[in-house]
């Protein structure tokens, strides 16, 4: 037994030891996608192993979150805004060596929009009257009214174009026409992606990415320390990122990502139906000790729904100022000089579970109790989010320009508006970019002024990745991992 | 003994038909819904509708719990919510690492446990005696999972003779097993300790029992009467124990799991419970309770191999 612990001991020295141009790369995630259809599930995981690199859309995110063109070479938009005519790239193969042409595009807008549709995001598509395939390389997309955004929708991970053939077993068995190929997936293990040979576009780097998953925090911790993996996206243990960034043997990568973490309020329950309540509840909160406290440091302060790295964005944090006193005299005015009680329903993530215990001690410094819950995702989606159950709750909302949500009067914090309804349908229909910069301003000064939800933070995105390897988004401007341009330095 | 063995197979049916209704039971009144967790926040109420109905979810319980069982007797456990493939298959990828990590752990706890139980018991007073109850003592104190993280620290970070977790798959046997090794380790230890102790313990009761002395008295060598019928006699305590570690080590390994990121049963409950995968946690908890179920019928059969007594009786 000794002499076979140490022959094995022996040979791994030599395999380690041994330098050998690296091609392949394993990527440390904490969580497993469920399956991988990135078109029925809201799963974040689908996106960030799938997206860009085995499935492709008409049009694809860059890294700065612009939207560029993926499938489709090129698109024409009618006068009226209603017609949007795509033309796809030529020699596009699947991985099953079966051709992309016009039929797979009407096949997969078709499927996400129809009645039986269980695509998460299905709202995308709601627009859309008609598809039509004109010739094998054309398809022209007519909407029900001119839509600003139907681009941006097209290079979501739920629009990513899929085949007819494979989509019986496109849960266990992805088949897209991006730079790798789906290879093996060991359930509770790992995902390997291998390079596809017959790529369309600029070939991948890397002949082989696998992506192993670790939900446990300390266990992240080991795999890294010990080089198992090469990277881990978001890493879960924010308490040990200055040790990564003290090794030279790492880099830690601090990013963006879409996720405006907000203390939403119950606006049709009382006393949170009451604009003063709500100002004060966003007055007594100190975003920095929040971030300082519960992230480590990471996050950039927000005050409004809206994403501060969008070209669109406007700084409203003065709107709501860490100031108890004033809180205080706002409860007063509200006829709530003693406070009152109310609950606080906490998702697992750790910003609202760290980030929950801190605002529970601001909110009692003036005067309000919370009774903190924590509640599993599952409880979380049954009691706050479509039960409306809640007082308080604390939620990153990760979905990229989702200020809209504002508009839906049954969603759960419900905001009920008009003003801001009539904007966002106005801006719905929306073509040209100046005035829609406008539009995006005005409603997120709306939203601020109103006291909605007490807007906390930019979620951070923290990635360790070994020193070597180059071309890992540091931002996500979807949940993506793009690997087709990773690379090992020489 | 066929009679014997004929009781507890009907009272085994009775328990598992028992087992089948508690668990679905249980798991169904659980709140959450599967559909709503996977199409996540920005999903309109129609989608949700046309995902529970996809999954079958708007059949009655009755209707649910009679395909559920029915299903189960010809070997169909159902389909996942969440991976869409087969619940069958899944369980069974995981138990090609549960098992053989349970195996290894209850081999290593034998191993361990045994001749230091007995040699504590036969040297009873001396030091190695006193340096086992304290060893053991300690063995037991220590957590498992920070004993797991100690040796992922010392052997993964600072040695780099094992990685700190996963699992190749069986295609690679040597790193297979090797991947197993650190969590076989920490889960043994404890249950040695605990092992050891009960074999010390048993052992002494036996050896101060009269037959122990006659046979002394005919002649036999502490060493004889100890391996001749001491040793036969204690076992009955010890086989107990060994029964009730291997369900704990088949089940109870998912901290273990999450320290070394192994794909085992454990983490795969743990998931589902959390995705609301009810169809897979009902049947992984049910092949836990038949798994403990036959565990315990192994162990009754092995009480009367040992205890001619208990053949007659029951």
């Amino acid at each position: 037994m000794t002499r076979w612990i140490f022959g094995t001991m022996a040979a791994t020295a030599l395999l380690t030891g041994a330098a050998i141009a690296k091609t392949d790369v394993t990527i440390g995630l904490q969580l497993e996608p469920p399956h991988l259809d990135p078109t029925s599930a809201a799963a974040g995981a689908i996106d960030q192993v799938l997206y860009a690199n085995v499935f492709e859309g008409l049009m694809r995110f860059a890294s700065d979150g612009s939207v560029i063109n993926g499938l489709a070479e090129d698109w024409d938009i009618s006068e009226d805004g209603k017609t949007y005519t795509f033309k796809l790239h030529s020699g596009v193969k699947f991985h099953d060596g079966t051709d992309l042409d016009s039929a797979d595009v009407k096949f997969s807008l078709d499927r996400a929009r129809a009645e039986d549709s269980v695509n998460a995001q299905k709202a995308l598509f709601a627009n859309i009257a008609s598809v039509e395939a004109v010739d094998p390389l054309t398809v022209k997309v007519t909407l029900t009214a001119p839509q600003g955004n139907f681009l941006f929708n097209m290079a979501w991970g739920d629009a990513v174009i899929v085949a007819p053939e494979s989509i019986d077993d496109i849960k266990v068995k992805p088949v897209g026409t991006g730079a790798f190929k789906f290879d093996d997936w060991k359930q509770g293990d790992s995902i390997t992606l291998v390079k596809n040979a017959d790529y369309w576009g600029d070939a991948a780097k890397l002949d082989k990415a696998t992506f192993k998953f670790i939900s446990e925090p300390t266990a992240a911790f080991g795999a890294m320390m010990a080089e198992d993996v090469d990277a881990f996206y978001s890493y879960p243990a924010p308490e040990n990122l200055a040790q990564f960034e003290a090794d030279p043997r790492f880099t830690v990568l601090a990013g963006n990502t879409e996720g405006e973490t907000i203390l939403a309020m119950n606006n049709k329950q009382a006393p949170f139906d009451n604009k003063l309540v709500r100002e004060a509840v966003s007055h007594a909160i100190d975003r920095q000790a929040i971030i300082d406290g519960a992230m480590f440091g990471y996050g950039t302060p927000i005050g409004s729904h809206f994403a501060p790295h969008n070209p669109a964005y406007i700084d409203l944090t003065g709107n709501s100022e860490y100031d108890p006193e004033k809180a205080k005299a706002l409860l007063a005015e509200a006829g709530m000089a003693d406070g009152f009680k109310t609950t606080l329903k906490l998702p697992p993530p750790s910003y609202a579970r760290r980030g929950g215990e801190i605002i529970a001690a601001q909110l009692r410094a003036v005067g309000i109790e919370t009774e903190i819950s924590n509640l599993e995702w599952a409880q979380w989606l049954e009691q706050a989010f479509r039960g409306k159950d809640f007082g308080l709750t604390i939620v990153s909302h990760t979905e990229p320009m989702d200020i809209g949500i504002y508009a839906r009067p049954d969603y759960y914090f419900q905001y009920d508006n008009a003003d801001l309804q009539k904007l966002m349908a106005d801006f719905d229909v929306e073509a040209e970019g100046a005035k829609r910069t406008e539009m995006l301003q005005q409603a997120q000064t709306i939203i601020s002024e109103d006291y909605v939800n007490a807007y906390l933070f930019q979620l951070a995105l923290t990635t360790v990745v070994n020193a070597k390897l180059q071309g890992i988004w540091p931002d996500a401007p979807t949940q993506a991992i793009d690997l087709t341009a990773v690379s090992w330095a020489e | 003994m066929l009679r014997y063995a004929i009781k507890r197979i009907g009272s085994l049916a009775i328990s598992l038909i028992v087992a089948s209704l508690v668990i679905f039971a249980c798991i169904e009144v659980i709140p959450g819904d599967p559909a709503s967790f996977m199409l996540g926040i920005n999903a309109q109420p129609d989608t949700v509708a046309a995902l529970r109905e996809e999954l079958g979810l708007n059949a009655s319980l009755g209707a649910r719990y009679l395909s559920w069982v029915t299903g189960m007797l010809s070997g169909d456990f159902g389909t996942s919510y969440t991976y869409r493939s087969p619940v069958a298959e899944i369980i069974g990828d995981r138990l090609w690492i549960s098992l053989p990590l349970a195996l290894i752990a209850l081999g290593l706890t034998v191993l361990i446990a045994f001749p230091v139980g007995i040699l504590a018991a036969t040297k009873r007073g001396s030091w190695a005696d006193m340096s086992v109850m304290g060893a053991t003592q300690l063995g037991i104190a220590i957590p498992n999972f920070w004993f797991a993280m100690l040796m992922v620290l010392l052997f993964a970070i600072n040695l780099r003779w094992f990685s700190a977790g996963g699992f190749p798959g069986w295609e690679h046997p040597l790193a297979a097993l090797k991947a197993l090794t650190l969590p076989a380790i920490a889960l043994a230890l404890p249950q040695a300790s605990i092992l050891a102790r009960v074999m010390r313990s048993a052992l002494l009761d036996t050896l101060s029992e009269d037959y122990i002395r006659t046979c002394r008295a005919k002649g036999l060598t502490q060493r004889q009467a100890l391996w001749r019928h001491a040793l036969r006699n204690a076992m009955i305590p010890v086989l107990t124990i060994i029964g009730l570690q291997f369900s704990f080590l088949l089940a109870g390994a998912i901290i273990i799991e999450n320290v070394f990121y192994l794909p085992g049963l454990g983490r795969l409950v743990f998931q589902a419970i959390s995705q609301r995968d009810l169809i897979m946690v009902e049947s992984v908890v049910f092949l836990l309770v038949f798994a403990v179920i036959m565990v315990n019928f192994a162990v009754d059969l092995a009480y009367a191999w040992v205890d001619p007594r208990l053949r007659g009786r029951s």
